[in-house]
């Protein structure tokens, strides 16, 4: 197998593809390669995390208990969040991250590419672990994805395996994170200083240190529960001078950051559809990246808002609450950077723009439940209500998966060297915009009514818009059958991309030919090139 | 494994050929997790684990193995070199937040859950009705007394006493680790030799040092996991650095075989830094042990 480029022209698409399924796919070091396995992956665990919704919304569609007992309607609340968190969202941006970074640093592949295997391939065996559990005796986990003890101690033999997957997931994160920030730091071309780096890259990286921060705080949590239950501990043992809280807060210190490793790499694909479509650079980019460090400088101190309810001394709810708050001074620099970017700009509504504008909305009005939820005594009343549910649902969907088909959108032709098929990437987004709004939207009025979540069944009062959100649900859940399939049409054929794609678009990847070559910059891209690509800041 | 034939040049870009060893330690701590899960489901005895860890062991042999091999025949450039070294610092800073954790849990509960459950502040109704008699002194296993001997009482190991040769031991060793760095650089094979064994032997003893007191404490101090909150923080923790001295007296040795086979110049000698700075990680991490869990 050929090894080593010695790259006698930079654009050179003669490659050393190997041959044969367990050579290209299973012992594969190519970043490119590498990236598509993370994507195929977290298309899969999208559609199985999306099935267990599907069921969610079927349940509650009417009051009473119709199609799934309670235990396992916790099982599937459980493994939606467990499956979308580390196998949908995590994976596709780690996906992305391996495609887009080496072609936007001048970097012909990933600094560490063995490790970047190991990296992915833990993933398929640590949910081949996770959702075994669905077939256990005692059923799958049920105590929600915080996994809060007493409750989740008693789950049945589901609950090693669970915890196990769980340190899986976290080594491949770890593994990940620690490539991903090697790579920036070590094989960026010369010329492609700090402060010229794309935004994607750079929210990559600052993901990343949250990533090698809170993986292992997450793994030493579940450790300690797996102790206390098959070994006697007493860390989450009030009779033994533990405390049940104590994982509250050692599970949110993970948790926190957590959420900004899911919104992060968001940001930076926004900042970087918006400015293509708007035929404008980005504006404030050296805000942008401080605005970035800040949210995830505050993310490790803003843990316990999640905490408001358990009993908390008054100072420490004030603290948190006043550092939450905090979080909206440089989530606001963002969103009026994004919205100053497009004034005046020459705005145009390709599909990952739509993408990217839904997020804009979106992202907003998920960041603006999040300052109600932010307000300790406002909390008290919606804790654990369906509030909560759109919510995050606003920041997960459509801030993340919004964000992650935007960048699919932007950037498939780039990968496969074909358009695709347009006017079906328009429904696709239409479908999906609309059906998610019915979706979640309902689901605010009915927590601030007082419907708790993770209940299979609720009083009659909360009917009607239980069943607007199970219509949008399903909706939703169908609209998505449209993407795999758009993908796999492209990756076969269609128009021939350009190596622009974009009329305007900015950014060293769009220097590379479409599909771009299969070690990305055999050879460090000229400083004029570099200018070139990264006129935009 | 297919040859590669990079030059160790700078200006070029190091790109290795596909491998078969991450698949492999994908399966094999997929196969070890699974052992782990079937023994304490009691699907399975402990011999459960033994397929995976065999499988791991071969894994990391045969990689790491691959990347000496290639980086005797003067495959790797500096490039490379630089990833590698910062590949280990951060490796290392992500086994310091897992350390961290169980120092949370320990701060947690010394300063928050015990008082608390000793009835202090606002939190005075734990004293009136819950736990009348609990004096939220540290060390303690609760309220309830959990765990220890058959009393509910349990002894702590005194910080001056083995604790103190331990702590003594692995700093001597860390500044062994130093004199091999510095004889390694002067090309003194000789003093390289000695010093890195002196470091190893000092390391392995720690862990039998380490292993005595646990004996002690299990037989008669009525300190065992089980004790409450005080065998839970004092084992987990203090089992945590002694399997990460395990783990690096291992690398040390492996790095002193090395040695003996000629590897390694006084300008290029990453793993030998690289387990250099893991050795000191394990040092910092138990004088916080010795100050937090045995002295204060």
């Amino acid at each position: 197998m050929a090894t080593t480029e010695h790259g006698a022209a930079a654009h050179d698409d003669h490659d050393h593809k190997p041959h044969g399924f367990w050579n290209r796919w299973l012992t594969t070091t190519n970043h490119k390669d590498i990236g598509t396995l993370y994507l195929v992956f977290s298309c899969i665990m999208f559609f199985i995390g999306g099935s267990f919704a599907m069921l969610i919304r079927l349940e509650l569609f009417k009051p009473g208990l119709q199609f799934l007992d309670p235990a396992l309607f916790n099982t599937m609340t459980t493994m939606h969040a467990l499956v979308m968190i580390f196998g949908a969202i995590m994976p596709a941006f780690v996906g992305l991250a391996n495609w887009m970074i080496p072609m936007q640093i001048g970097a012909p592949d990933m600094a560490l590419p063995r490790m970047n295997n190991f990296s992915f391939w833990i993933l398929p065996f640590a949910f081949t672990l996770l959702l075994s559990t669905l077939f256990v005796p005692g059923g799958g986990p049920a105590g929600g994805w915080t996994m809060y003890p007493p409750l989740v101690l008693q789950t049945g033999s589901a609950l090693p395996l669970m915890i196990f997957a769980i340190h899986l997931m976290g080594a491949s994160s770890i593994l990940g994170a620690i490539n991903v920030i090697v790579t920036i730091m070590n094989m960026r071309a010369p010329g492609m200083t700090l402060l010229r780096m794309p935004l994607f890259v750079w929210t990559w990286l600052i993901t990343a240190y949250l990533l090698i921060a809170a993986m292992p705080v997450l793994a030493g949590a579940v450790t300690m529960l797996l102790t206390d239950h098959f070994f006697g501990t007493s860390f989450f043992n009030a009779a033994g001078g533990g405390d049940p809280v104590m994982f509250q807060h050692i599970f949110w210190f993970f948790g926190h950051p957590e959420v900004y490793i899911m919104i992060l790499p968001a940001f930076g694909i926004v900042s970087e559809i918006i400015p293509t479509f708007s035929g404008k650079p980005l504006f404030g980019y050296d805000a942008m990246v401080y605005a970035t460090a800040s949210i995830a400088f505050l993310s490790f101190i803003v843990w316990a808002h999640h905490m408001f309810t358990v009993g908390m001394p008054l100072s420490s709810e004030l603290f948190f609450m006043l550092s939450t708050m905090l979080i909206a001074i440089p989530t606001g620099v963002k969103v009026f950077n994004w919205a100053t970017t497009m004034w005046r700009g020459s705005v145009s509504f390709e599909p990952p723009m739509l993408w990217a504008l839904a997020f804009l909305f979106m992202f907003s009005i998920g960041g603006f439940s999040g300052l109600m939820l932010a307000i300790a005594p406002a909390d008290f009343q919606y804790q654990d209500t369906y509030f909560v549910v759109a919510h995050f649902h606003y920041v997960l969907v459509t801030g993340a998966i919004f964000a992650i088909m935007g960048a699919v959108y932007y950037w498939l032709p780039k990968w496969t060297g074909h358009m695709y098929n347009m006017s079906l990437a328009k429904w696709h987004f239409w479908l999906s915009t609309i059906f998610v709004n019915v979706l979640f939207f309902p689901q605010h009025f009915l927590g601030l009514a007082g419907m708790p979540r993770r209940v299979p069944d609720y009083a009659v009062q909360f009917t009607d818009w239980n069943m607007v959100s199970s219509i949008g649900g399903f909706g939703f859940g169908l609209s998505q059958f449209l993407f795999p399939y758009l993908i796999w049409q492209c990756a076969h054929g269609g128009a021939k991309a350009t190596s622009k794609v974009w009329d305007t678009s900015i950014g060293l990847e769009w220097e590379l030919p479409s599909p771009a070559p299969y070690h990305s910059w055999v050879e460090a891209p000229s400083m004029a090139t570099i200018e070139h690509g990264v006129a935009s800041h | 494994m297919a040859e590669t034939h990079a030059p160790a040049d700078s200006t070029r870009y190091y790109l290795p050929h596909g491998s078969p060893w991450p698949i492999l330690g994908s399966v094999a701590l997929f196969c070890l997790m699974f052992g782990a899960v079937s023994y304490l489901n009691e699907w399975a005895g402990g011999w459960a684990l033994i397929p995976g860890a065999l499988l791991l062991s071969t894994m990391f042999f045969c990689w790491f193995g691959t990347v000496i091999g290639e980086n005797q025949h003067g495959i790797y450039n500096d490039q490379v070199d630089r990833s590698f070294r910062l590949g280990m610092i951060w490796f290392i800073f992500s086994e310091v937040m897992f350390f961290a954790a169980f120092f949370g849990a320990l701060f947690y509960a010394r300063n928050f859950s015990v008082p608390w459950e000793g009835g202090e502040g606002v939190k005075v109704l734990n004293k009136l009705l819950l736990w009348k008699n609990f004096n939220p002194a540290w060390p303690t296993n609760g309220p309830a007394h959990i765990g220890g001997r058959a009393d509910g009482t349990f002894e702590v190991i005194p910080a001056f006493s083995l604790p103190a040769v331990n702590t003594i031991i692995l700093l001597t060793s860390g500044l062994t680790v130093t004199l091999a760095h510095h004889a390694l650089r002067a090309t003194h094979r000789g003093a390289l030799t000695f010093w890195l064994a002196c470091t190893f032997l000092l390391g392995f003893s720690f862990v039998g040092l380490q292993a005595h007191e646990y004996g002690e404490a299990y037989r008669e101090m009525g300190l065992r996991l089980s004790t409450g909150i005080y065998g839970s923080t004092f084992f987990m923790l203090t089992g945590f650095h002694g399997l990460h001295v395990t783990i690096g007296a291992i690398m040390l040795t492996i790095i002193w075989f090395r040695v003996l086979r000629g590897h390694f110049t006084p300008n290029k000698h990453f793993a030998f830094e690289a387990v250099a700075w893991y050795w000191h990680f394990v040092d910092v991490v138990w004088l916080g042990l010795f100050i937090f869990v045995y002295w204060i």
